[in-house]
């Protein structure tokens, strides 16, 4: 930033400077590992690669790599589409499971400490290389599904059954497709439970920061606690609802174990075809961030902001 | 931890207190904290359970799998499993440069998410409103679509042809340290977008007076960073630091795109089995041997146990600071 010596600046100039300086790293960055790749990754999926001991050279196709995708490829259409409703069944479980367990962590009861170290270890333990080993392992699964088993024909516990749930709700005459998700959620527990570590802090961050005093004036207004939860909790966390929902869906498309990921990897570099493969981010980027789209804009219209 | 919480919810418990000599009110809540205490229990269970199974796998024999009779405890206790995992992973090679990778990530990561949060929280400058909005973009975007752009940036590494004019030929920086540093000092690593934004939500929460004094008395704006605002983030610089120690120490993307060469603990567990029966086969000259799923699952939940171990030591440290620094900084405030 060169600044002319005879004119002084003004005191905002100067903090503006300094603004500058502590973000500069992050310019750097934005325009090198960031922006720039991004274009690069444009042109080069509308090239062919070729990796020499110099560089690289590219050769232009222009669309065939995305009729590739689209056209040839068996799989990436199938796969994509497998990814995109695994994520519109789990987001929403694992918001809702978020807000339940924040809520329940929120009460004081007797080991609420160890309580949380443990709901937050999912964060810590099931991460990256952890939960790529654990989906592709038999025991782990084998155990888990025996597990599901073991905890719902318990005696106690027998009205939970996955089975028995679907002939009660079938019972009820309630939507078939909606009974087919509800026993599913109980068979994905583990995985719903697992996804949802930081989202239960972010709802937890929040719970923390409603002020008492709505409560204390709903409370001498009579409010039952369902009143008080509808009333008061609910819209003053529904900024965060929207926060989590957006964190969820990036969290289920970038996740190691999503198999669209796995595509474009070995598209890469056990195929070496770099151009198809760009490509194929950019398809999948692009569905990501409609998906990102709607989910906002349906959300964001009903979120209630305190300003 | 449970005093700030009694004192941020007075009303509640206050209002409780009121009704407290009605039966039936005592009855409602005595039956809430059976159910929510059979809750909080069930789901500890559930995620813990996959841990009691890999750790119990982990010290039994391989026949104890296809015993029907054993569940959980092993009949054949032996430590056979981390002999073989230790030897095949080389643990204390991938240890070491995991560990030196981590800490070196971490590090550069907590500095410059620090500075870079501490700009956006206090400062004002020209478009800063959409550099902000690029922070969450970072986010946003998967790794993927840059992916290999990148790579080909580090196989081919060169800063405005200098490099190529006094070598002749560009820099090979795969399999070192280096771009895990140049992406980490400038906020592109791993999840850096999400650290900028836990900085950024804490200084904007830290009250300005003490800075203004501090600038009253004459001290510049980076000694006022660092000697009166950096004091009060450290809560929240371990938080961030054990987020980005974590998540770079279980990283399979970053470490199987940049160090196809250098041995860290992702790349060994992931390549464990066919390591192990790769050099079974070469025991019977060449014959292919497949390992049986059940051993090769065992394997993986030693390897798995091995590798979580060390940060599991951390988190027990480090745990009272993560959940309450979260919680404390407004976080969640725009």
């Amino acid at each position: 930033m060169k600044v002319k010596p005879k004119r002084r600046l003004t005191l905002e100039g100067k903090k503006a400077i300094t603004g500058y300086i502590f973000i500069s790293p992050f310019l750097i960055g934005l325009a090198v590992f960031f922006v720039y790749p991004l274009v690069q990754s444009i042109i080069f999926s509308f090239n062919d690669l070729e990796v020499t001991t110099t560089g690289y050279k590219l050769n232009y196709v222009g669309l065939g790599n995305y009729r590739r995708a689209f056209l040839v490829d068996p799989n990436f259409r199938r796969v994509v589409v497998e990814a995109v409703t695994q994520m519109i069944t789990d987001v929403p479980l694992i918001v809702i499971f978020s807000f339940f367990a924040a809520t329940l962590l929120n009460q004081e009861f007797k080991g609420r400490a160890l309580a949380r170290a443990i709901f937050f270890l999912p964060v810590i333990l099931t991460s990256g290389v952890i939960i790529a080993i654990e989906n592709s392992d038999m025991l782990i699964s084998m155990a888990r599904s025996s597990f599901e088993e073991e905890a719902t024909t318990g005696a106690v516990a027998s009205v939970v059954q996955a089975l028995e749930l679907r002939r009660l709700l079938m019972q009820s005459r309630m939507d078939p497709r909606f009974i087919g998700y509800i026993t599913g959620a109980i068979d994905n527990i583990y995985e719903v439970i697992t996804a949802s570590g930081v989202q239960i802090l972010v709802f937890l961050a929040g719970l923390q920061t409603i002020s008492p005093s709505l409560y204390e004036a709903a409370i001498v207004e009579g409010a039952t606690g369902w009143e008080k939860f509808w009333k008061i909790t609910f819209p003053m966390i529904s900024p965060l609802i929207l926060v989590n929902v957006v964190y969820s869906i990036i969290d289920s498309f970038t996740r190691p174990t999503n198999q669209v990921m796995q595509m474009i990897m070995d598209a890469a570099f056990k195929e070496s075809s770099y151009g198809y493969s760009s490509a194929i981010a950019w398809v999948y980027f692009v569905t990501v961030m409609l998906i990102l789209g709607v989910a906002v804009g349906i959300i964001s219209k009903r979120v209630f902001y305190q300003e | 931890m449970s005093s700030v919480a009694m004192e941020r919810q007075p009303a509640v418990t206050r209002g409780k207190a009121r009704y407290s000599y009605f039966p039936l009110y005592r009855l409602r809540q005595l039956s809430w904290s059976v159910v929510r205490t059979i809750l909080v229990m069930g789901i500890c269970f559930v995620i813990l359970y996959p841990l009691i199974v890999k750790f119990s796998v982990s010290i039994m024999d391989e026949m104890d799998l296809y015993d029907m009779t054993v569940r959980y405890v092993p009949k054949h206790f032996t430590l056979k499993n981390y002999e073989t995992v230790w030897e095949y992973m080389r643990y204390p090679e991938a240890f070491m440069n995991s560990l030196k990778l981590s800490l070196l990530t971490s590090i550069t990561q907590l500095i410059s998410c620090t500075l870079i949060g501490y700009g956006f929280a206090r400062f004002n400058f020209p478009l800063k409103n959409l550099l902000f909005g690029l922070v969450i973009a970072i986010l946003v975007v998967p790794p993927q679509t840059i992916m290999i752009p990148l790579f080909l940036r580090f196989r081919f590494f060169d800063v405005f042809g200098i490099i190529s004019a006094l070598r002749g030929e560009t820099l090979n920086l795969l399999s070192t340290y280096w771009p895990f540093v140049f992406m980490s000092a400038t906020g592109m690593g791993l999840k850096n977008g999400l650290y900028i934004y836990i900085m950024r939500q804490h200084f904007r929460g830290a009250p300005k007076d003490l800075e203004e004094a501090a600038y009253i008395d004459g001290a510049g704006p980076f000694k006022t960073f660092y000697r009166i605002m950096l004091p009060g983030a450290i809560p929240m610089m371990v938080t961030v630091f054990l987020f980005s120690f974590v998540w770079q120490w279980t990283d399979t993307f970053y470490s199987s795109l940049f160090l196809q060469k250098l041995w860290v603990l992702p790349t060994a567990l992931s390549s464990l089995v066919p390591n192990v029966s790769k050099s079974y086969s070469a025991e019977q000259l060449g014959m292919m041997v497949y390992l049986s799923p059940a051993y090769a699952s065992m394997l993986n939940n030693t390897g798995s146990i091995l590798v979580v171990i060390p940060l599991a030591v951390i988190y027990i440290f480090a745990q009272r600071y993560f959940v309450e620094s979260i919680e404390r900084s407004g976080l969640t405030g725009m």
